[in-house]
C-alpha cells in the first residue's frame, strides 16, 4: 500500500475526532437540541440543561478524547519500543496492576471514604508496575525481558484481584468491582479530569520524545544503538510515559481493552509504517475509536448502561480477526 | 595518523574474556576483512569499536579516542551494518535510507538540503532509485541487503564497519558487495568487515586480521595470511590455496588430521 501524504492524515484524523467530541456532547438522556445543549456548555439557558451539560456530558467527553488518545499513543509507543505488533499497554501489566489498585480502593472502602482515593490507588498500582518492570528489565533490558515481566506482573495482579472478588464480603461489593472493571466513562465528574490530565500531559510528553528513536529500532536495536540511541532512555522513556498516562486513565475509567492494539495496526499502513508518524496518528485514532465507541454505547441502548470496555472488545476482536485474515492474504 | 586505530581492546561478556587485548590500526583508504571462526570474537570486536559493548583499551579515530564521544557523536563517524537484516515494519526503501540520516539533525527538524541529497546519492549508488517507494519487507534478501547498505551510506561516515554482509548473498550480490566496499576504501574511508568466505577476502581485502580466541592471530596482506599452516590452526582445516584469474583461490577442503580427502 502507497503511504498518503502525512499531514492530510492527519488533518483528517484531529477533524474526525473534533466532530465526535462535539458529537459526544449533543448526545445523552436530556435530548435537547445541539443549539441549545451548546448554550448551555458556556452557562446559559435552562439550569438544569447548564449542570448536565457542564457536570456530565463535557467530563464524559473530555475523558473520551483523553483516554482514547492515550490509549492509541501508547499503544503505537510500545509496539514500536517493542517491535511487537502484538504489544499494547495491557502487555507490560500496568492496566493491570492500575485495575489492582482500584480494586483494594473499592474492597477496602477507601473509595467510599473520598472520591479520589480509588484513581489514586490505581495509579499507585501503575507505579508499582513500573518499578517491579524496571528492576526486572534493568538499565537496558531487551524487549523479550520486558514483555516476560511483564506477563508476569499482569498474571500476578489479575491474580490478586481474583483473590479481592473471592474475598469481597458480599454480592453488591463483587458487582461493583466487576462493573468498574469492565471499563467506562458513565458518570465521571470534573475532578475525574483534573487529576487525568497532569499525569496523561506528563506521559503523552515523553511518548511523543521517542518518535526518532524509534524509527531508529525499526532496524534492530544495534543499528539503532550505532546511529546514537540510548536504548536504555527509550526504555524509560516508553515503561514511565505509558505508565504515566495509561495508569491515570486506567485510574478513571478502568482497564478498556483493544484500542492500543487495534488503532495503531489501522493506521499503521497510512502513514509508510513510520512509527514516529504514527503516535501523533495513534493518539488522534485512538481519539476517534474511543468516542465512537462510547457515542454508540449510549446510542443503541441508552437505559442498559453497556460498558465501554465491553464494547470496544466486541467491536474490535472481530475487526481483529479481520485485519491478521488480510495481512495473511497479502503476505506481510 | 589518519587511521581508526584499536589498541589493547579488551571485553569480558559474563565473566568470559571474548575480545582479549587486540591490537590493530587500519589506515584510510584501506578495506580491512576480519576472519576467524564462529565465536572467535569478530562480531564482539566490531561491536566494542562501537561502543555497543563495555571494553577495556582504546579506540581512536584519526588520533581523537572514540569511547569519550557521547553515542550520538560517534554515530557521524562510524556507521555499522549489523547481521540482522529484519526491519520491524513495511517502511518504504526511501524511508528506511533516511534513517541513516539521524544522527545529523536535531530532533523534531526537518532533513535538510543536505540529508536529501545524501539519502539520494545513496539509493543512486545501491541502485534503489526504481525501488524507493516499494516497502522494505516486500524485497528479496539481496535487495534488502542493499537497501540496508545504502541506510549506512547516507550516515556519510569516514568508517563501515560490516558484520557478516555476505551472508545468505547469491554469489552476484556477494561481489558487487566487496567491490563496492573496495571502492568506498578507495574513496578514502575505512570499511571493516567480518566474514567467513575466504577466497572473496582474499582477492577483494586490502588486508586480513585473522582472528583466533579472542586474539588478533595474523595479520596482513591476504596472500601472506592465507596460509596452509594459518588455516589448519585457526580452523582445524586443510585447504586448496591456488592463485588463478588474478588473485588467490582458497578453498578448505577437508578437516585437518583426517587424512586426504577422497
Amino acid at each position: 500500500m502507497t503511504a498518503l501524504r502525512f499531514q492530510p492524515v492527519l488533518a483528517v484524523l484531529a477533524a474526525a475526532a473534533a466532530l465526535l467530541f462535539l458529537l459526544s456532547l449533543a448526545i445523552g438522556p436530556a435530548g435537547a437540541t445541539p443549539a441549545v445543549s451548546l448554550r448551555a456548555l458556556f452557562g446559559g439557558g435552562e439550569e438544569l440543561m447548564v449542570l448536565v451539560m457542564q457536570e456530565i456530558r463535557l467530563p464524559r467527553a473530555l475523558l473520551g478524547l483523553i483516554v482514547g488518545a492515550t490509549l492509541g499513543l501508547s499503544g503505537a509507543a510500545l509496539q514500536g519500543y517493542l517491535r511487537n505488533p502484538l504489544a499494547e499497554p495491557g502487555l507490560i501489566g500496568i492496566s493491570a496492576s492500575a485495575s489492582f489498585g482500584a480494586v483494594i480502593a473499592l474492597y477496602t472502602g477507601l473509595s467510599a471514604l473520598f472520591a479520589l482515593a480509588l484513581p489514586l490507588m490505581a495509579l499507585a498500582g501503575a507505579m508499582l508496575s513500573v518499578f517491579v518492570l524496571q528492576a526486572m528489565a534493568g538499565s537496558d533490558g531487551r524487549p523479550l525481558t520486558v514483555i516476560l515481566t511483564g506477563v508476569a506482573i499482569s498474571s500476578f495482579a489479575g491474580a490478586m484481584t481474583s483473590l479481592v472478588l473471592n474475598l469481597s464480603p458480599n454480592p453488591f461489593a463483587a458487582t461493583e468491582i466487576m462493573f468498574w472493571m469492565l471499563g467506562s466513562l458513565t458518570d465521571r465528574s470534573m475532578p475525574h479530569v483534573w487529576l487525568v490530565l497532569p499525569f496523561t500531559l506528563v506521559g503523552w510528553a515523553l511518548l511523543l520524545r521517542l518518535g526518532r528513536a524509534l524509527d531508529a529500532l525499526s532496524l534492530g536495536p544495534d543499528a539503532a544503538a550505532s546511529m546514537g540511541v540510548d536504548l536504555g532512555r527509550v526504555q524509560r522513556l516508553a515503561i514511565l510515559g505509558t505508565a504515566l498516562s495509561v495508569g491515570a486513565a486506567t485510574a478513571v475509567t478502568g482497564a478498556i481493552g483493544f484500542v492500543g492494539l487495534v488503532v495503531p495496526h489501522v493506521l499503521r499502513p497510512l502513514v509508510g509504517a513510520q512509527p514516529s508518524r504514527l503516535l501523533p496518528a495513534s493518539a488522534l485514532g485512538g481519539a476517534v475509536l474511543l468516542q465512537s465507541a462510547d457515542i454508540l454505547v449510549r446510542v443503541i441502548a441508552p437505559d442498559r448502561d453497556i460498558k465501554l470496555g465491553v464494547v470496544t472488545a466486541i467491536v474490535g476482536a472481530p475487526f481483529f480477526f479481520w485485519l491478521v485474515w488480510s495481512h495473511r492474504r497479502s503476505g506481510l | 595518523m589518519s587511521a581508526l586505530a584499536v589498541e589493547d581492546l579488551t571485553v569480558s561478556l559474563a565473566g568470559r574474556t571474548v575480545v582479549d587485548r587486540v591490537s590493530l590500526t587500519v589506515p584510510r583508504g584501506c578495506f580491512a576483512g576480519l576472519i576467524g571462526p564462529n565465536g572467535a570474537g569478530k562480531s564482539t570486536l566490531l561491536r566494542a569499536c562501537l561502543g555497543l559493548v563495555p571494553a577495556k583499551g582504546t579506540i581512536r579515530l584519526d588520533g581523537a579516542g572514540l569511547q569519550d564521544l557521547a553515542a550520538g557523536h560517534r554515530a557521524l563517524h562510524l556507521a555499522y551494518l549489523p547481521q540482522e537484516r529484519e526491519t520491524a515494519w513495511a517502511m518504504s526503501v526511501e524511508a528506511v535510507v533516511a534513517l541513516g540520516r539521524l544522527p545529523h539533525h536535531a530532533r523534531f527538524a526537518a532533513p535538510s538540503p543536505r540529508d536529501r541529497a545524501a539519502v539520494e546519492a545513496a539509493l543512486a549508488r545501491m541502485d534503489l532509485l526504481a525501488f524507493r517507494h516499494r516497502p522494505v519487507t516486500g524485497l528479496s534478501g539481496g535487495e534488502r541487503a542493499r537497501v540496508l547498505i545504502a541506510r549506512a551510506l547516507a550516515q556519510e561516515t569516514p568508517v563501515l564497519l560490516a558484520d557478516e554482509p555476505l551472508a545468505g548473498l547469491d554469489p552476484q550480490h556477494q561481489i558487487a558487495l566487496m567491490r563496492l566496499f573496495r571502492d568506498l576504501a578507495r574513496e578514502g574511508r575505512i570499511v571493516i568487515a567480518s566474514m567467513h568466505d575466504l577466497t572473496l577476502a582474499a582477492r577483494w581485502c586490502d588486508r586480513l586480521v585473522i582472528l583466533k580466541d579472542g586474539r588478533v592471530h595474523a595479520e596482513g596482506a591476504p596472500q601472506s595470511v592465507l596460509t596452509a599452516p594459518t588455516l589448519r590452526d585457526v580452523y582445524g582445516v586443510t585447504a586448496v590455496i591456488e592463485t588463478a584469474a588474478g588473485g588467490l583461490i582458497v578453498q578448505p577442503v577437508d578437516l585437518a588430521g583426517e587424512g586426504e580427502a577422497g
